[in-house]
């Protein structure tokens, strides 16, 4: 049986807006990593990040939505129209057949901040009326529900930076039982001074002032994380109903999903990369794919050396019995990491890959660790991929995995 | 029950509820109609426009979390561990232990709902980083080292995990107010779907904080009823006139059928359907039809093959708004048919408020009990009928009624709206 397909590609990211913007910067090489705007990051020690700058919201979002909703939900749905207007697809007839099922992360950030900073200055009055409807988990789903009028079953899913995938993984669910066509992904602001500072928090952040010294997933020198911002939408169909409709575009297929969770401590990765590797191989086995025939794993690149270190085990675990080492890359190193919005923009960028056959690099790569088994991707490439494997982990123990297919239903070799 | 006829079965049921202590503590408070709505204790809320809540006595601390675990959790992760220590003891799974019959941790889930997540604690950080909101650009030297724990609540479905050594699936759902039907939902769908034997679902919130009371004040979705804090939660009576918020925490063991029997387990109940859908109409309003929450009952019916005829009890959404109140009543004529007529349905939130994401999950823990114990919880404080809310609401005194069929609902802000389907055992399925 065939897997969902991907039809339609909605992207908001730091490298730009909509799906061929956002190519074309990787294939110009271009990382949009750059010293924060908006405000002074100085006190904390960071000073970079990956901020969406070319976003003009009221090109996307109509003037009474925008006031009552948080940046991340204006980058949700503008991903949603961008998505939806790269499938062609428009509501159906059936008002139930279209679900919205989003990923999110860190909610509405500076809306919420900005509410919070008014009621204890100047007390509970001061709090606007938009703000129980901004900030919680659910806004941009339920925005892009009643805007576009899908009534489908809609959900939001929570696993930190494995989010993205985890929406994708849902939506099957929901697809199989009965609904055709859902809108994943989601996006991901947390650039204001509040949210920041708690990301910052971890410890996980590089503290880096030049772009090509801060990010460096794999890299000897890796350093922490920048934090981007963005994210991707995507639409998903059941190969009938894409027909039925006349759906012109396919991306891809999602011919597998595998989630895990180390289950080991609140904040440090398990030791082994036992669960992580189970993820992927639930992954491959759930789309009867052998570890052979995967042409290129998009990794989630944490870039720290611990992290980075786990997930080539990890990789190699699943992978390293190949005639021929597996292409690893980490496109992440190009836009910081979006949490939720950057295991969707993930898959978007693995389905370019698949398109063009072209591997994107990993940004800023010139020290790579050492990775047995595995043939870490430094500078874009020209390359067949017809099957990728995607990976995202979220903080905490959160492993996720998914098997993308460039020909839906391709035959097994 | 899923394709290749995987059923999923509850056996395990631990809660954290205002006014009371545990599951039984809930259960005896509900029967007994009693209310734990007071004036806030947690802030000075005199500047509020409402001013009530239905706080928990908590402390994690006395109920077994460690030092560590209260210091770097916010007050809904803490109360979610609590809850599903609770459920783990009572389903008599050693989940995560070293017994022989301890579950095979790779097939063990979690699904925990969430709507406003770690806001207590963030808020209150905040106001350390911030100096009370005197500074845009917050100082980090006053922010706590698990801030990046606080800001994601995915944090909560972590602790859970680790908690349980519980290498399956693991997510937060966060769908507003029907959060805690749908992560008991999702984690149905988990085990029937084959991805789990085992999930710990359920849902935490601890919304009682400044912001969170202040942004419903505006909206004026909370109640104003601050003289008489007891009686301030009404739902369906004429005089309600908005929502108590509340707070606290449900969780499910939720197993596969075969899995339960094989061990021998005591079963509350079958899950037996579950659906969602949106309005797509409006973030906070309701459209008085109820079509779309009649959909999702209608939907979840279906996928047991149970008859609305069958249906005894519908434990309700019953905020306590006028908008809910009709919307929901409307739901279940249209979804029960001439069945809504016999139906007995009630909502415990007259009694332990609106705990956002939370109530979800309490409600079916209260559903999962009333159909085991043949016992359905009142609606307090219900004394003067709205016309347009004709059905029987179980007014302020439990009933002792049989059931084998029990719906439980929910909606919420962003349009969602939910309903599970639970049967008792002993149901005759053909």
């Amino acid at each position: 049986m065939t897997g969902l397909l991907v039809t339609g590609i909605g992207v908001v990211a730091p490298t730009g807006i909509g799906v061929e913007a956002h190519w074309e910067a990787m294939l110009r090489g271009e990382p949009a990593i750059r010293p924060i705007e908006g405000f002074d990051p100085t006190s904390y020690g960071i000073s970079l990040a990956g901020q969406v700058r070319d976003f003009d919201v009221d090109e996307h979002v109509a003037t009474q939505l925008k006031v009552q909703t948080d940046r991340w939900t204006w980058m949700s749905l503008a991903a949603a129209t961008l998505a939806a207007a790269d499938a062609r697809y428009e509501q159906p007839e059936d008002v139930y057949a279209t679900s919205v099922f989003l990923a999110s992360g860190s909610g509405g950030n500076e809306f919420s901040q900005h509410e919070i900073q008014g009621l204890w200055a100047k007390g509970p009055r001061s709090v606007g009326a938009y703000q129980s409807i901004a900030w919680f988990y659910a806004a941009s789903t339920g925005q892009i529900s009643i805007r576009d009028g899908y009534k489908g079953p809609s959900g939001v899913v929570v696993s930190e930076g494995a989010g993205g995938l985890d929406s994708i993984g849902w939506a099957r669910r929901v697809a199989r039982r009965g609904t055709p066509a859902v809108l994943v992904g989601g996006t991901e602001a947390g650039l204001c001074p509040y949210a920041l500072l708690c990301q910052a928090t971890s410890g996980r952040l590089s503290t880096a002032t030049r772009p090509e010294e801060a990010y460096l997933p794999f890299d000897r020198r890796a350093n922490g994380h920048v934090v981007g911002e963005g994210g991707a939408i995507l639409l998903l169909e059941e190969p009938g109903a894409a027909r039925a409709r006349g759906a012109e575009k396919v991306w891809g297929e999602v011919a597998g999903y595998g989630a895990t969770h180390d289950a080991h401590h609140h904040e440090d990765p398990a030791p082994d990369a036992t669960q992580y590797a189970r993820a992927i191989r639930l992954a491959l086995a759930d789309a009867r794919v052998s570890p052979d025939e995967v042409d290129l794993v998009v990794a989630d690149g944490a870039g720290t050396p611990e992290l980075d270190a786990l997930e080539l085990q990890a990789i190699g675990a699943v992978f390293g019995d190949r005639r021929t080492p597996v292409p690893v890359t980490a496109p992440s190193s190009w836009t910081g990491r979006l949490m939720a919005g950057g295991s969707a923009l993930a898959v978007a960028t693995a389905l370019l890959a698949a398109r063009d056959g072209i591997v994107p690099g990993t940004a800023f790569l010139e020290q790579p660790i050492e990775a047995p088994g595995v043939d870490l991707v430094r500078d874009t490439r020209v390359q067949d991929v017809s099957t990728v494997v995607v990976l995202a982990r979220g903080a905490g123990g959160f492993n996720s995995a998914l098997v993308l297919r460039r020909t839906p239903g391709e035959a097994r070799t | 029950m899923s394709a290749d006829g995987r059923r999923v079965v509850v056996t395990g049921i631990g809660v954290v509820a205002p006014g009371s202590m545990g599951r039984e503590g809930f259960w005896d408070m509900i029967t007994a109609g009693r209310t734990a709505t007071r004036r806030i204790t947690f802030f000075d809320a005199s500047r509020f426009r409402s001013q009530v809540a239905a706080e928990v006595d908590f402390d994690g601390r006395l109920l077994g979390l460690t030092a560590q675990e209260v210091h770097r959790n916010d007050r809904f992760v803490q109360m979610a561990m609590v809850a599903a220590d609770e459920a783990v003891a009572d389903s008599g799974l050693p989940i995560g232990s070293d017994s022989p019959d301890a579950p095979d941790p790779d097939r063990v889930g979690v699904t925990l709902g969430s709507a406003v997540g770690a806001t207590m604690r963030l808020e209150q950080e905040y106001v350390s980083v911030s100096d009370a909101g005197r500074h845009w650009l917050v100082d980090p030297r006053y922010a706590s080292r698990f801030l990046a724990h606080a800001l994601v609540p995915s944090c909560g479905a972590t602790e859970l995990a680790v908690r349980f050594g519980a290498h399956g699936p693991a997510t937060v759902v966060s769908t507003g107010c029907t959060s805690g039907i749908d992560s008991i939902g999702y984690g149905s769908q988990l085990i029937e779907d084959g991805d789990a034997d085992v999930v710990v679902a359920g849902a935490s919130d601890a919304p009682i904080s400044p912001i969170s009371m202040a942004c419903f004040d505006t909206i004026r979705a909370t109640t104003d009823n601050n003289a008489d804090p007891e009686h301030a939660s009404k739902p369906f009576d004429a005089r309600r006139n908005g929502f108590v918020m509340g707070e606290g925490a449900a969780v499910l063991i939720l197993e596969e059928l075969e899995h339960a029997r094989r061990r021998g387990a005591e079963v509350y109940c079958e899950v037996t359907g579950y659906a969602s859908r949106c309005n797509a109409f409006h973030m906070t309003g309701l459209k008085p039809d109820g079509t779309e929450m009649a959909e999702a009952v209608g939907q979840a019916l279906d996928q047991g093959r149970i008859d609305p005829s069958e249906v005894g009890y519908v434990n309700a959404h019953g905020s306590g708004t006028k908008q809910n109140d009709r919307h929901e009543t409307a739901a279940v004529h249209k979804s029960l048919g001439s069945a809504a007529d016999r139906v007995a349905m009630s909502s415990i939130k007259s009694m332990v408020g609106h705990s956002l994401g939370a109530i979800g999950s309490i409600e079916v823990a209260a559903t999962a009990l009333a159909v085991q114990r043949g016992v359905l919880p009142p609606t307090a404080n219900y004394e003067v009928p709205d016309p347009e809310c004709d059905l029987d609401y179980v007014p302020k005194v439990a009933r002792e009624q049989k059931v084998d069929v029990a719906v439980s609902v929910g909606s919420g802000f962003g349009g969602f709206q939910s309903a599970i389907v639970l049967a008792a055992p002993s149901r005759r399925t053909e």
